[in-house]
């Protein structure tokens, strides 16, 4: 009997042990700090992969939380994909932290559509902030003329090459198309692999598709109007990009079995000398020039060109590119106006100190003489001030279920499955269905 | 104490955690996510109402049908793959020389994580300098395929590193069901003159039967729900080629942004997944066990 007694004890006790536990996850956390009020930041840039990024926001924001007594701010650093899942669920609970990042355009609609991201108006009309960004990269960050994020880099991009292999074989940076398919053919005749392209991640080869169309589209920006909408899938231009993307593929300009090379894998091929010339944006410039684990040897022996002439057509300032990520602040935050002070501090400190100290192009504006950096860095800086047009990367501009079929389609299109025509119509047809 | 025990108060308050974190963590998200297959919804805003309207897109969307096919075809694949691990059981169980040190090689792709083999086996599928072309190319083929980029190719070309993964599970499986058979049986069988082949098939086999039926279960069942191998390999590209329903259902939450669309796919996952185990095992029963 005592021994029941006992075990019914037990057993009390073992519940109650459970219910505390399952209670005990919800605590007030802004009652605790009394006067001073927490910002919570999450951001991407673990200091394993991104070590000069994780320093640099570090250092803001000890700057910060100096000279802005009363304000503390808590950090949550996530890897890229798991920051994106984890900020899909934060959101669907309601629960996304006070200051946090979002890439831009058809990324970002469903935030905003739901209520979830506050509109930073108000912090670019002061101290007129909206003067100090790069023209166009707020607009990415923009819902029907109000900005929802601050965008924190700029990227464009541009043929990088190996300019020991091009000297070996006599080859100069092609202006033409048809200097580029001669340059690829007698670095097929000498066994050395053209391009250097990890197809499996479908955006890369989306960024020759939109070069292809941007040179032949001439002046207008016939890709991003047949995106919005003011303008058709079937413009010729965009057919004729097509056809030349195959035509780039059958005159082997490619490293083989592309469509399952991931891009790092194809990066690294660029990078062991193994592959000639690879089209990547500006967020790759640190391996080329301040990377001090890339030997120093290769870094000396990178050039870039940029994208040839089609057909006799095409601006060479005009850009494939756009902003990374940006600072959104959350709709539902109890600390609202301390997250935008926050915010704005940070893309001010943000530019210098992104291009001296991490060796990223920045969205606001800087001035590259003024500063000691290395020469491609100034090259492309320049190139930035020239900049006639950016087109904002496909995959980016179209809503998400639109850029999967895209980039579904871009992969079936290099691989040879769809014609050209089929290529069109598709894109035609899902872009009409969003309407 | 055993009067304790057979309380059926205590009984059910000792069952109850268990019962509780099987509700939640299992039942009410099978529950939910067949409620949000009933919804138009991106993951983030409003929910809306839309009834069977994804169920019935589900049923004419080709790129699903085609996910499920792979995904079928693995099954296939798994199922066949079965005899082949029985047979390398049979030779390690038979007394060979070094079967330990075999029984050890077998099961080292079971301890790896599927990335760590997803990552290994995309560096020998690598068309340019991977171990399979670079082995092929020695033997004078000119154009080895690119086995990952091949849309004919890839899915069979993902389908060995998972037979690979798994052939340690069930050889293990097997070598212990072969051990438990009485040795007086198949001294027995040698009296009468059997051979060696002659008792695999018509003693041995029979005899695990019973395990042989669970691995079929575990075998197809398993790679209907696959996923991991492939997405790290393909993510089920180039443009669909290596697509099954798993990774399909993923693509569709967390790339689309269609949550409502991709909660429907994973449920027709379950409801078919449970409707081909419920015909396996009805395909399988039999009434009279074997007894040694």
């Amino acid at each position: 009997m005592k021994m029941k007694k006992a075990f019914t004890v037990l057993t009390f006790v073992l519940i109650c042990c459970l219910l505390m536990v399952a209670c005990s996850g919800e605590e007030d956390e802004n009652s605790a700090s009394g006067d001073s009020k927490t910002v919570k930041f999450m951001h991407l840039w673990p200091e394993g992969s991104s070590a000069q990024h994780y320093k640099v926001v570090n250092q803001i924001i000890e700057d910060f939380e100096t000279e802005n007594e009363g304000i503390d701010i808590e950090l949550e650093v996530l890897s890229n994909e798991q920051y994106k899942e984890k900020i899909k669920v934060q959101s669907t609970s309601n629960e996304l932290p006070d200051v946090g990042m979002t890439w831009a355009a058809g990324y970002m609609e469903p935030f905003v559509d739901g209520n979830m991201f506050a509109s930073l108006d108000d912090i670019l009309e002061e101290d007129n902030l909206s003067e100090e960004f790069v023209a166009g990269t707020t607009d990415a960050f923009s819902i029907d003329d109000t900005a929802y994020g601050l965008p924190l880099e700029l990227n464009i991009s541009s043929i990088y090459y190996n300019k020991a292999i091009f000297d070996e074989y006599g080859l100069e940076e092609p202006t033409t198309l048809d200097e580029f398919n001669q340059v690829v053919d007698t670095l097929n005749e000498n066994d050395v692999i053209p391009v250097a392209l990890g197809n499996r991640d479908a955006w890369t080869g989306s960024m020759w598709y939109m070069y292809l169309a941007n040179r032949l589209g001439g002046d207008e920006d016939v890709l991003t109007s047949a995106i919005d909408r003011s303008g058709s899938f079937e413009d010729p231009a965009l057919l004729k990009a097509a056809e030349h993307l195959q035509g780039l593929v059958n005159d082997n300009s490619f490293v083989s079995g592309f469509n399952g090379l991931a891009d790092q894998e194809a990066k690294s091929m660029f990078m062991e000398s193994q592959a000639a010339m690879y089209l990547i944006a500006t967020w790759d410039l640190p391996n080329y020039t301040t990377n001090e684990d890339v030997p120093q040897e290769f870094r000396d022996s990178v050039g870039y060109f940029p994208f040839p002439q089609v057909d006799g057509s095409g601006d060479f300032n005009s850009y494939v590119g756009g902003p990374g990520v940006g600072l959104f602040v959350s709709e539902n935050s109890e600390v609202k106006e301390e997250a935008k002070t926050f915010v704005s501090y940070f893309v001010k400190e943000w530019g210098e100190r992104a291009v001296t100290e991490v060796g990223i192009i920045p969205a606001t504006k800087i001035d590259g003489e003024a500063l000691d950096l290395p020469e491609l860095y100034v090259e492309v800086l320049d190139d930035l001030n020239n900049a006639s047009n950016i087109t904002l990367y496909a995959d980016v501009q179209m809503s998400a279920s639109a850029a999967q079929v895209h980039l579904d389609m871009i992969q079936a299109l290099f691989g040879g499955e769809i014609t050209p025509e089929e290529f069109v119509k598709t894109h035609e047809e899902t872009l009409a269905n969003e309407e | 104490m055993d009067k304790v025990m057979s309380n059926k108060w205590i009984i059910t308050l000792y069952i109850l955690p268990a019962l509780l974190f099987i509700a939640v963590l299992i039942v009410i998200p099978l529950l939910l996510s067949g409620y949000f297959g009933l919804m138009d919804w991106d993951g983030i805003g409003a929910m809306q109402f839309i009834g069977l309207d994804n169920y019935i897109t589900a049923m004419q969307d080709s790129k699903f049908w085609e996910s499920t096919l792979h995904s079928f075809l693995l099954a296939i694949f798994s199922a066949l793959s079965l005899l082949l691990y029985l047979v390398v059981a049979l030779i390690l169980a038979s007394k060979i020389k070094g079967a330990n040190f075999l029984k050890k090689i077998y099961l080292i792709p079971m301890l790896l994580s599927s990335v760590a083999i997803a990552q290994l086996w995309i560096k020998v599928y690598n068309p340019s300098n991977g171990m399979l072309n670079s082995i092929l190319t020695s033997l004078g083929v000119e154009n080895p395929p690119a086995w990952l980029a091949d849309p004919n190719i890839v899915l069979y070309a993902i389908f060995i590193p998972i037979i690979w993964q798994y052939a340690g599970f069930y050889i293990l499986i097997y070598y212990a069901a072969l051990k438990n058979i009485p040795e007086s049986i198949i001294e027995a069988a040698k009296i009468d003159g059997a051979s060696p082949i002659q008792i695999a098939i018509r003693i041995k086999f029979p005899l695990i039967m019973t395990v042989f039926k669970v691995t079929i279960v575990l075998a197809i069942v398993g790679s209907l729900k696959y996923f991991d191998l492939i997405y790290v390999m393909t993510g089920g590209g180039p443009n669909g080629a290596s697509e099954v329903m798993a990774s399909y259902m993923y693509k569709l939450a967390f790339s689309s942004y269609d949550f409502g669309y991709g909660s429907a796919i994973g449920f027709l996952l379950l409801i078919i997944t449970l409707i081909v185990t419920f015909i396996i095992r009805k395909a399988t029963e039999t009434k009279d066990t074997i007894q040694y």
